[in-house]
């Protein structure tokens, strides 16, 4: 990366005496991986960057134990690769935003995933990427090389710390080693699609999909323009449900699913290659890449996901988007407005228990405006009192989330 | 100052705790009249035969008479007494059903211990989000039987689901023979709201699957009461599966039932449940409650499959052939529910069979790495004929969670101690080999002076850091999980100066 003062720590004891200088001086750092999702958040201005892309390498991998411990700059691809030779995989499916973000496909790292808590559309069946984040050593804001966790599936040995470093982006430690949970991939998997539903009857047959017992994975629901960008299926919405498992029941789930929602509207189905990019799509935010209106993610209780839709086309004519996680992920590309469009898109979900997250927009309009839904001053006081447990100078990537976090 | 808690008859080793407050001791009654004024005269219990209910959680060998007891009907009574008691720095104990297994709840001399036992009504249950908002005082298995005939349930199913509150399950991250396939509460938690020290009340998520800034609500489950007071959960749902069925197996020795263990996941399966039992633990379960086991094995597996008929018969096969494969010599499938019941009946009270073979048992909550099974039980083996303690163990297969019971007779002098002993070098071995301190039970007070055999002083002294953003007095559950407790004024001290860093001639920037 382009930095004045660009630092590439080999191991954690350099990374240790580095960030104990700038904490000494009250030096800001910018932690990077690969900087595939530099964008994300607030810019930090710092006086110099930390590249942790030199500590890479899959420590163990022991695919019984459903456990691998890696160092956090090891590209994802390279996990993913390394985890599917054992027919396993990262069951959160977390995303690649390298080429949302301009850039290119599979650079990304595992740390950045962790950090960014960036989970695909399995995450309503198998968890976010929090869920499967076993444990870590860091560096805090000190410059104390510690640790947290563990290297066994099962653990409540002191805090989860895990869970809020999931998602500090990088406002709280710099990760040297991160251990998470592996399950096995899927032998067979089968898509259904209900063609052409408005939004509210494609939200009920989701929510009618995951209230049986049938084990659904990804539940989406794309407009008539992606569906037939992304499939052979044509211009028409699809309520798309996919199903993963050993081949004889994924049939026979093919078969009850059929049966349960074919009173509701045309049932289709994606197959093989061309399903896997459908949801690799979706999952990369790819239909909305090759935009520059400001993206936003919003997430929302699942069953008001045809009530939000119809708040935001109202108050943005011109928005499109798509649905995930059962109607819970709605991801948006917002006509450009002066906030980019925050006011109408927060506006429009006010009271329907939501938030929003401003993804992907100029530099200048998440600099200005809240990229992070605001928090109630309670919570506002305790993020804060959070972050200087850790990081007691507010050197490590000042004000991404918040001001001053 | 050293509080030796329990009976010293018993022989248990001295437990040090904070020591007692004697100003706070001392303004008794004056405190019990002011949380009689914000909770109500009769929420409030301040006489010695009432409070003895309260002297101990499921970790029955500590007791102690809490300074006094409040159970507040709703979240502004409980923001009213933390704020009260902040005040006054008055310590908290939070308790749920009082079901814990590591004394999360043991009170303290000076200490208010707040249970949520009359916060105990389900809010609200909706399906259409699948999910189920309620008070932390209502019991786990009330839960799933809310939305039972709805086709739903709640999946995390500690052993104790009967008795213990969600509330409790939230803060010790409680996990169940499911927890494999279904996850621990932490994985199935949508929201909570909680009350920090000084009464204010916060909700951290909703029923949205993602929360905005730092996750708050991962970070409070399993903080074990020191972080804040739950007083409101949201949690998942999940339907039904359509089917179970379990295999029943036997092997000639625990490396092969362990190998068995490893060739089942590694080959893609993840089983419901996947519990191990040793020889001790089979004849002890088997003499209690007749469940038809094999006598003559040295390890005994229950593989339970669910999901869809055909799924379930698919993957009983892939078990049976990875099993004989495996050398088994015993193999059982369950072909009605009755018999599925039936091969879990002696796993599920293998507790209160050793209860039936001796006066007393300690039951320990390690983690392993999977492949060290079989050298953990014969480590465990050498560890019980050297304390001459008997030893079964029942072990979580799928996830490593390994309980060893561990069967005394208090009466006998020494034996407590002896017991805790045994069971120190046990949870030692567990660590040493790669695994954890605990997989479901907590820390507490039980496992709290072995955490530097995990962890070091920068590691504790983060994880108290933390807990300093919380409760910078240290009001809330002192003396449990840290084996010393810190000042937040001296945690927070930067020990970095400009000037004088470890190489102050290298150029950095």
């Amino acid at each position: 990366m382009d930095h004045a003062n660009l630092l590439r720590p080999a191991d954690e004891a350099e990374l240790a005496v580095l960030v104990a200088e700038a904490a000494g001086s009250g030096r800001s750092l910018e932690l990077i991986g690969k900087a595939t999702k530099r964008g994300l958040g607030r810019p930090v201005a710092s006086e110099a960057m930390v590249d942790l892309s030199c500590l890479t390498g899959v420590i163990d991998y022991s695919p019984e134990e459903l456990v691998l411990t890696a160092r956090p700059g090891t590209p994802l691809s390279e996990i993913e690769a390394t985890v599917g030779a054992a027919s396993q995989m990262l069951a959160f499916e977390p995303p690649d935003f390298g080429p949302l973000y301009g850039g290119v496909a599979g650079a990304g790292t595992l740390g950045g995933t962790l950090a960014c808590n960036l989970s695909g559309p399995r995450r309503l069946k198998a968890g976010a990427a929090r869920d499967h984040f076993l444990g870590f050593r860091a560096v805090n804001g000190r410059g104390e090389a510690f640790k947290a966790g563990g290297k066994v599936v099962k653990n409540v040995t002191g805090y989860d710390l895990c869970k809020v470093i999931a998602g500090s982006y990088g406002t709280l430690v710099a990760l040297t080693e991160v251990t998470i949970k592996v399950l096995p991939a899927p032998e067979a998997t089968m898509t259904l699609c209900l063609m052409g539903l408005a939004p509210d009857a494609a939200m009920t047959v989701l929510g009618m999909a995951l209230a049986s017992p049938h084990e659904i994975s990804a539940a989406a629901y794309t407009p008539a323009e992606i569906t037939t960008d992304l499939t052979p299926l044509g211009a028409s919405a699809c309520a798309a449900i996919r199903i993963e498992g050993v081949a004889p029941s994924v049939k026979a789930r093919a078969l009850a699913l059929r049966d349960l929602l074919g009173k509701q509207g045309e049932v289709s189905s994606i197959e093989g290659e061309v399903a896997r990019r459908f949801w690799i799509a979706l999952r990369d935010v790819a239909p909305f890449a090759c935009h520059n209106e400001p993206l936003w993610r919003l997430s929302v209780p699942p069953a008001v996901g045809a009530k939000a839709q119809a708040r935001l086309i109202e108050a943005m004519p011109g928005a499109r988007l798509y649905h995930d996680w059962g109607g819970g992920l709605i991801w948006l590309i917002a006509p450009s407005a002066k906030d980019a469009a925050a006011t109408a898109v927060r506006g429009a979900l006010a009271g329907l228990g939501g938030h929003a997250t401003l993804v992907r927009a100029p530099l200048e309009a998440r600099a200005h405006g809240p990229v992070f839904e605001p928090q109630e001053p309670a919570l506002d006081a305790l993020s804060r009192r959070l972050k200087a447990s850790f990081d007691p100078r507010a050197i490590f990537n000042r004000g991404r989330m918040y001001e001053g976090v | 100052m050293i509080v030796t808690l329990g009976r010293p008859s018993d022989g248990g080793h001295a437990l040090k705790m904070p020591e007692p407050d004697s100003r706070i001791i001392a303004e008794r009654r004056g405190l019990v009249a002011a949380l009689r004024s914000v909770a109500g005269t009769e929420a409030v219990i301040d006489d010695a035969t009432s409070l003895r209910v309260f002297e101990c959680d499921g970790l029955s060998a500590y007791r102690q008479l809490p300074l006094a007891v409040v159970l507040p009907r709703s979240t502004a009574e409980v923001s009213a007494v933390l704020k009260l008691c902040a005040e006054r720095g008055v310590k908290i104990v939070p308790r749920g059903a009082g079901t814990g297994l590591s004394g999360g709840a043991l009170p303290l001399a000076d200490g208010v211990t707040v249970g949520v036992s009359r916060l105990n009504r389900i809010l609200e249950i909706d399906y259409a989000n699948r999910c189920v908002v309620t008070q932390p005082g209502v019991a786990n298995l009330a839960l799933s039987h809310a939305v039972s005939a709805a086709g739903f349930y709640y999946a995390p199913d500690p052993s104790s689901q009967v008795a213990c509150s969600i509330g409790g399950n939230v803060a010790e991250n409680s996990g169940g023979v499911h927890s494999l396939k279904y996850g621990l509460t932490s994985n199935n938690l949508l929201g909570v709201e909680m009350v920090l020290i000084g009464g204010d009340v916060v909700r951290v998520g909703s029923k949205a699957f993602e929360a905005p800034g730092y996750d708050f609500l991962g970070l409070i489950t399993g903080s074990e009461g020191l972080l804040g007071v739950i007083t409101e959960v949201t949690v998942r749902i999940v339907p039904k599966p359509e089917t179970a069925r379990a295999l029943l197996i036997g092997f000639p020795s625990n490396e092969a039932g362990g190998l068995c263990v490893a060739r089942i996941i590694g080959g893609g399966i993840i089983p419901a449940g996947l519990e191990m039992m040793d020889r001790p633990a089979i004849h002890a379960a088997e003499a209690f409650c007749h469940a038809g086991y094999p006598m003559d094995v040295e390890a005994l597996l229950i593989c339970e499959l669910d999901g869809p008929p055909v799924e379930v018969d698919h993957l009983v096969g892939m078990v049976k052939e990875i099993a004989e494969g495996c050398g088994a010599n015993s193999l059982h499938i369950s072909t009605s529910e009755a018999e599925r019941l039936r091969f879990w009946l002696g796993r599920k009270s293998a507790f209160a069979a050793t209860a039936r073979i001796a006066p007393d048992y300690y039951v320990m909550d390690g983690t392993i790495p999977r492949r060290r099974l079989p050298e953990v039980l014969r480590r465990i083996g050498d560890l019980s004929r050297s304390f001459n303690l008997p030893v079964a163990n029942v072990f979580h297969a799928g996830d490593g969670n390994l309980h060893p019971l561990i069967m005394y007779d208090a009466n006998k002098p020494g034996e407590l101690a002896r017991t805790e002993a045994l069971g120190t070098e046990i949870l030692k071995l567990c660590v040493e080999v790669g695994g954890v301190l605990t997989g479901e039970h907590g820390v507490g007070v039980e496992k709290r002076d072995l955490m530097p055999t995990m962890f070091d002083e920068t590691d504790l002294n983060q994880q108290q850091r933390v807990k300093c953003a919380f409760d910078p007095e240290g009001l809330l559950n002192p003396g449990k999980v840290f084996p010393t407790l810190r000042r937040c004024a001296e945690l927070g001290h930067m020990h970095v100066h400009h000037g004088q860093t470890p190489f102050p001639d290298l150029p950095r920037f």
